[in-house]
């Protein structure tokens, strides 16, 4: 069903190209921060509607709860309050997946499959393809998937991408009360910032603006804020995001240049075997040594 | 570069591992990837509402099977109803996390019941419970029942049995109870608008002549200015607030939040202003002057609409703090001074000039000159140039094309002058003449699912359905003086005084009650019913208990234990009784209030020997019937599937318990058993009526063809047939009618609340949706949007206007249909002199005009308006209570509590999402404090006040700022309310072990809002 309704961009690690034929709305999530009154109602219906429970926690002197992201809470508010000109604010931002244009966790993803984007933009995770190496965690700018300790699988928020395949919002976006939280196609979501950011000018927050990193080719969850020139302030939103250069490097020449050393490691384990038995592995180089097959590895 | 050797290495093994795998052939099909399957194709929906906050928020059940019999439906997601006019879809976090409401490991399955001293529950049958309990009530109100007064008067009276009922319940649940309550003789009962909205119905009532929030949720979007003060209602009532962001998004509505506390409102507000808890009528005062002095005012409305012109009597006065007539022996107005001054014909005298000295005008001036801006911030510790800024923005609206509105709640009614705080505003929204009109109003936000209903059904200790009044044993004490004296004149010419009606209200109430055992010969039943002589009210009723004068108390969807002031007063009032029946879905603290829960709740079991049963009933998903918005919407819901175990509807539990008492007295006899023998019962399973057979008797029907005395040979209805609406209705026995505001919700042509059609039309009005008392009117006193002439004030903003032959337009009149402008009649229907009350006459018990009292506990200790009068001098308090108030001496800090947004009330801990979100007690403390004390966040502190304790976590917040008020530094303790000890969350201790039991002047709404506590780090 699936399938058909959602069209692969991009899958990690995967050695064949996806089909690129279709073009399908790209859809974005707009986050007004200015509007949003820290309910906590888009956690709430996030985790009920994909069916996810987080431990009941502590207060820590906050009213962040849960207090981080899990593998069992996908989006969390995060409140701050700050000063500016004599004026108290209390920013509250509603963070996770901000399913990257050029996103970083598919890109490190090394297992085929397990990350995948779909054409409308949606960067989903797909757990039965997942190894739990945790690279996505390394790959990702804004610091949101998480490894699940039940099943050592990378879980984040999915865009409810289910939901979306049948034409509907994201159940955080439905149940937004003051609808903070919107959704549409990308450009329509572009218009209705433009259109709050004006009326944040009129009140006096001349730095408002749109919050759509390039350094990741653009997001499909954008915030408005109320100032824009300092998204730091917002529970550390980063101000301009970016890959890792760790994944760059590898998405660039270094893996070529791994693969051909693992696959030259791999054949000599395979013949230091053969000709002198059994060796014992130091830390490092344990997973490597372990796998013969590692020949196969120059067609990926 | 920041790949060292052992990240290259780690890289490139798991990019081997992986791509081995794909080679070996296992997973080309998972690398093309599905989403996660979407769940609900062929689920079967059901139409329902949140059982929680009162915006009445649509939601969609989504249950397993698709209604087949053989598939046993089981609630598996919950999400909103987008086509639902007020709610669009969202929910709140408590409406998001209904699902493990309705699944909650706290949900009761079994009856059950804990014998006197035991330490445990035991699992009973059914008709073990029903019996044990009806054996109980019988015994106790045979010994106790009065019959009769010294006089003769029929009493029909037991006070030894109390009952709180539910204001989640359905209507349908509430008026059978009331029928169930009042045939046997109780008056000790109350619901949850005591402990909470119980003054906005004081206040609202006694200056527009109806006590309920005057417009709706989405109407809020037409407002051009909105002041939050007195509540918070991001975080309270998140989903209705959407229309507050609506304004901002699509006006350029400015939004101004007064609070204690900097809270999730304010965060999305144009300016905030903090206050001190207890300080609101000093603030709203202030503004009146401002007003006055400014010239803010329109003109042609206050003189039109209002009875500024109205002459009062020469006795009154106001002096030293106190009005004039107080009795300082009893400690109570004499308020027959508080009235107008009345000509030959018994109309008031009125100066239309404003220059009579006693004219309101004039006095109401010169009572506010008082409050100036430097009064204000000394009392308030409000800056001056915000308090001016939130005048200036109010002052604008007194133009008649800008609107402004107010959103409150609880924040200004549990205060000793909850109700006058209120009033305050009241006035100040008809001196700006926005009252009736679309984006104006005084919008009180009921706060639970069906209170407000509950308030309409009469579920409180000395009402009747529909805001009659119970007879009293000394006013009324036959049914020929109930009707004189609750029956007003028309204090004007050519008004509309709808109360004059009320012979018509009573009289079908009685037919309904008692069927055909009420006729013309008997007074309609009316010797039957209960006379009171005191408000039983909850303070009054745990009084009674602690001083051991009540033996049973029957709870129904109540946690009183929590709700109500001094918990441990409470604890030691309850384990006096002989016997306690809860009826919830949920176990409370209320039921397990014999359990000892450490140095949070330390008692011994084994010394209280009341016994407990626990009666396990539905919840909001597994029942039919209506509740009643803030709005006055009447909103039908569908039973979604079956409740689990053996719970009972409410219905059916009331019923069981009423035929088993019955079957009791007619086989053994019994004191006073004639109302209880006599009360109308026909339903077609006594033992359940439905939720439609109780809701057609609520709008009720005609007992004889009523003939159409505008049109020969036509009818308004044939016998049998339901009424069309409340101007239908007789007082010759000819009607009955259980709830006369609710008449026009079930007609012939149906069931009216659980129409559909959400089709705008104008201003954001919905009239087919649902429907709303009085008569579908959905903005309260609308005629007011035009101008004595007819035409709208605002041209862009009309609501009604007068077509030459009679009202129409986007909303239903709330008016004489064809009352033309040169009729002369005003638009404030409900009140004998058809227009608002600047000044309310004998309406409320401490004063016609507002003024400042300090809180029962002042941080201060004095009063600088009037130092001898420091606290309300109306106030009611027991003896034992008054000595447990604290003093500023020893108890420094000022003490407030409220509600989070993640929780309902009591009943949110006991939901898994929700106590993820929220899970633990904290209190809210300023950096200063903090500092002072050596806290830090996330300390554990203790919170203490002359009655008791708490421990909770700190959360140290730049959001509360010490204020300087009458040169003194104050500091306020936010403290949230939702914790105890049953529940998922965290263990917590009942916050309100610290406010004191002292209520408003009027109501008896306890004093959350304001009283003194200590603070040290635990």
């Amino acid at each position: 069903m699936a399938l058909q309704s959602l069209d692969i961009t991009r899958r990690s690690a995967s050695p064949t190209a996806s089909p690129q034929a279709r073009k399908t709305i790209e859809i974005a999530k707009l986050i007004d921060v200015s509007t949003c009154i820290g309910c906590k109602a888009c956690q709430v219906a996030c985790s009920e509607w994909n069916d996810i429970r987080e431990e009941v926690g502590h207060n820590i002197g906050v009213y962040d709860n849960p207090t981080d992201l899990s593998a069992d809470a996908w989006t969390v508010m995060r409140f701050a309050e700050e000063e500016s000109n004599g004026k108290l604010e209390w920013l509250i931002r509603k963070d996770g997946c901000m399913h990257c244009a050029d996103p970083g966790c598919l890109k490190a993803c090394p297992s085929p499959g397990a990350i995948i984007q779909y054409s409308n933009g949606i960067v989903d995770f797909h757990q039965e393809n997942c190894i739990g190496c945790g690279y996505c965690i390394s790959g990702c700018p804004f610091n949101v998937p998480r490894i699940s300790k039940k099943d050592n699988k990378a879980y984040k928020c999915t865009m409810c991408s289910d939901r979306v395949s049948v034409g509907q919002e994201p159940a955080c976006v439905k149940t937004c009360p003051t609808g903070a939280i919107q959704f549409g196609s990308k450009e329509d979501m572009k218009d209705v910032a433009a259109t709050r950011v004006a009326d944040l000018k009129t009140r006096g927050y001349a730095n408002a603006g749109l919050y759509d990193p390039q350094g990741v080719g653009g997001t499909h969850v954008m915030y408005v804020l109320h100032h824009a020139d300092k998204p730091e302030q917002y529970s550390g939103l980063p101000k301009d995001p970016a890959i890792s250069t760790t994944v760059q490097l590898w998405k660039g020449w270094l893996k070529p240049l791994a693969t051909i050393g693992i696959a030259a490691a791999g054949l000599f384990g395979f013949f230091h075997y053969i000709t002198v038995g059994p060796n014992r592995p130091d830390d490092d180089d344990e997973h490597a040594a372990a796998n013969p097959a590692a020949k196969q590895e120059d067609k990926a | 570069m920041e790949v060292n050797r052992r990240q290259f290495f780690k890289l490139s093994a798991a990019q081997v591992g992986a791509s081995s795998l794909v080679a070996m052939g296992f997973s080309p099909a998972e690398a093309l990837a599905e989403v996660r399957q979407y769940k609900l194709l062929g689920a079967r929906e059901t139409r329902n509402t949140c059982t929680y906050c009162s915006v009445g928020c649509g939601l969609i059940l989504y249950s397993l099977g698709d209604g087949a019999k053989n598939a046993k439906a089981e609630i598996m997601h919950i999400e909103g109803d987008p086509d639902h006019p007020v709610s669009r879809g969202s929910l709140c976090p408590k409406g998001a996390g209904l699902l493990d409401f309705i699944h909650s490991p706290k949900r009761l399955k079994y009856p059950e019941v804990r014998e006197a001293g035991s330490n445990e529950w035991k699992r009973i049958s059914w008709h073990d419970a029903i019996h044990r309990i009806a054996k109980h009530m019988k015994a106790d109100r045979d010994a106790n029942v009065l019959d009769k007064n010294a006089d003769g008067v029929p009493l029909n009276r037991w006070l030894t049995t109390a009952m709180l009922t539910a204001s989640a319940g359905s209507n349908e649940t509430g008026i059978i109870t009331q029928k169930f309550l009042r045939s046997l003789g109780i008056i000790a009962t109350d619901a949850q608008a005591r402990v909470c909205h119980g003054p906005t119905v004081s206040a609202l009532a006694s200056t527009f002549g109806r006590g309920a929030m005057t417009n709706s949720w989405v109407d809020i979007k037409n407002a051009d200015f909105i002041l939050v003060m007195g509540g918070n209602a991001a975080e309270a009532h998140p989903v209705g607030f959407k229309w507050a962001i609506e304004a901002k998004k699509t006006r350029g509505t400015k939004l101004i939040v007064v609070d204690p506390r900097y809270n999730r409102t304010a965060a999305v507000s144009d300016l905030y202003m903090p206050i001190r808890a207890g300080a609101d009528i000093p603030f709203l005062g202030g503004v009146i002057n401002w007003l006055i002095a400014h010239d803010k005012i329109h003109w042609e409305y206050v003189k039109a609409y209002t009875n500024a012109s109205f002459i009062v009597g020469e006795g009154f006065g106001f002096e030293e703090g106190l009005f004039s007539g107080y009795d300082e022996a009893k400690g109570k107005y004499d308020r027959s001074s508080w009235a107008y001054e009345l000509d030959a014909d018994g109309n008031a005298k009125t100066d239309p000039t404003l220059q009579h000295p006693r004219c309101v005008w004039n006095l109401m001036k010169a009572h506010f000159a008082r409050y100036t801006p430097e009064v204000v911030t000394n009392l308030c510790g409000t800056p001056v140039e915000g308090f001016l800024e939130v005048c200036k923005q109010l002052g604008e609206t007194a133009r008649p094309d800008k609107v402004g509105t107010i959103l409150y709640a609880l924040g200004w009614t549990q205060h000793t002058v909850g109700a006058q705080n209120i009033r305050t505003m009241a006035m100040i929204q008809l001196l700006l003449g926005n009252m009736g009109m679309p984006g104006g109003g005084v919008n009180a936000l009921r706060g639970h699912s069906n209170i407000q209903g509950l308030s309409d059904l009469g579920l409180l200790s000395t009402a009747l359905p529909g805001y009659l009044t119970l007879p009293n044993e000394k006013d009324h004490p036959d049914y020929a003086s109930y009707i004189a004296k609750t029956t007003p004149k028309a204090l004007q010419p050519n008004q509309f005084n709808y109360w004059s009606n009320t012979p018509k209200f009573f009289v079908s109430l009685m037919k309904w009650f008692w069927g055909d055992k009420a006729s013309a010969d008997n007074n309609w039943g009316f010797d039957w019913l209960p006379k009171w002589d005191k408000l039983y009210d909850v303070l009054h009723i745990v009084e009674l208990m602690h001083q051991g004068k009540m033996n049973g108390f029957i709870v129904q969807g109540f946690n009183p234990l929590a709700s109500f002031p001094d918990a441990t007063k409470v604890t030691q009032a309850f384990s006096k009784l002989k016997y306690m029946v809860i009826i919830d879905p949920i176990a409370t603290e209320t039921s397990t209030f014999w359990q000892n829960h450490g140095e949070s709740h330390d008692v011994n079991p084994a010394d209280i020997h009341t016994e407990v049963f626990r009666l396990p009933s539905t919840c909001f998903a597994e029942e039919d019937g209506a509740i009643v918005s803030s709005a006055r919407w009447l909103q039908w819901h569908w039973k979604g599937a079956d409740a689990p175990g053996e719970a009972k509807g409410d219905n059916e539990i009331i019923g069981e318990l009423f035929n088993t008492l019955r079957q009791m007295y007619l086989q053994e006899g019994g004191k006073v058993a004639e109302p209880i023998l006599n009360v109308a019962w026909n339903y077609r399973d006594p033992n359940a009526p439905s939720a439609e057979e109780l809701a057609r008797e609520m709008n009720g029907k005609a007992l004889a063809d009523l003939p159409d005395p505008k049109e020969a040979g036509k009818f308004l209805a044939k016998k049998g047939e339901q009424l069309p609406g409340f101007a239908a209705l007789q007082d010759d026995g000819s009607t009955s009618c259980a709830c006369w505001i609710f008449s026009g919700s079930w007609t012939q042509a149906g069931n009216q609340m659980a129409r559909r059609d959400n089709t705008d039309t104008g201003l954001g009005n919905t009239p087919g949706w649902s429907w709303a008392w009085p008569a579908n009117r959905r903005i309260l006193y609308n005629r007011a949007s035009c101008n004595p002439a007819g035409a709208p004030w605002d041209p862009t903003r009309k609501l009604i206007g007068w077509n030459g032959e009679k009202w129409a337009g986007a909303d239903i009149p709330d008016f004489k249909a064809d009352a033309g402008p040169d009729s002369g009649m005003n638009p404030f229907i409900m009140n004998p002199e058809g227009v608002a009350r600047l000044f309310c006459t004998d309406k409320l018990a401490d004063g016609p005009f507002p003024e400042h009292y300090e809180p029962m506990e002042s941080p201060i200790g004095t009063n600088p308006l009037h130092p001898k009068v420091v606290s309300s001098p109306a106030v009611r308090i027991f003896k034992t209570d008054r000595e447990r108030l604290g003093t500023h001496k020893e108890f420094p800090y000022v003490g407030t509590t409220y509600r989070l947004t993640e929780h309902f009330q009591f009943w949110t801990k006991s939901v898994l999402l929700n106590a993820i979100a929220q899970p633990e007690q904290f209190v809210e403390i300023g950096e200063a404090l903090a500092k002072e004390k050596g806290i830090v966040q996330g300390d554990t502190v203790k919170v203490s006040s002359k009655r008791g304790f708490i421990k909770a976590k700190a959360v140290v917040t730049k959001r509360l700022m010490a204020l300087q008020v009458n040169g003194q530094t104050v500091h306020q303790i936010g403290i949230p309310l939702h914790w105890g000890w049953e529940g998922v969350a965290q263990k917590g201790y009942l916050t309100n072990s610290l406010p004191p039991a002292v209520g408003d002047c009027n109501t008896q709404t306890p004093e959350y809002k304001s009283f003194l506590v200590n603070l040290e780090k635990a």
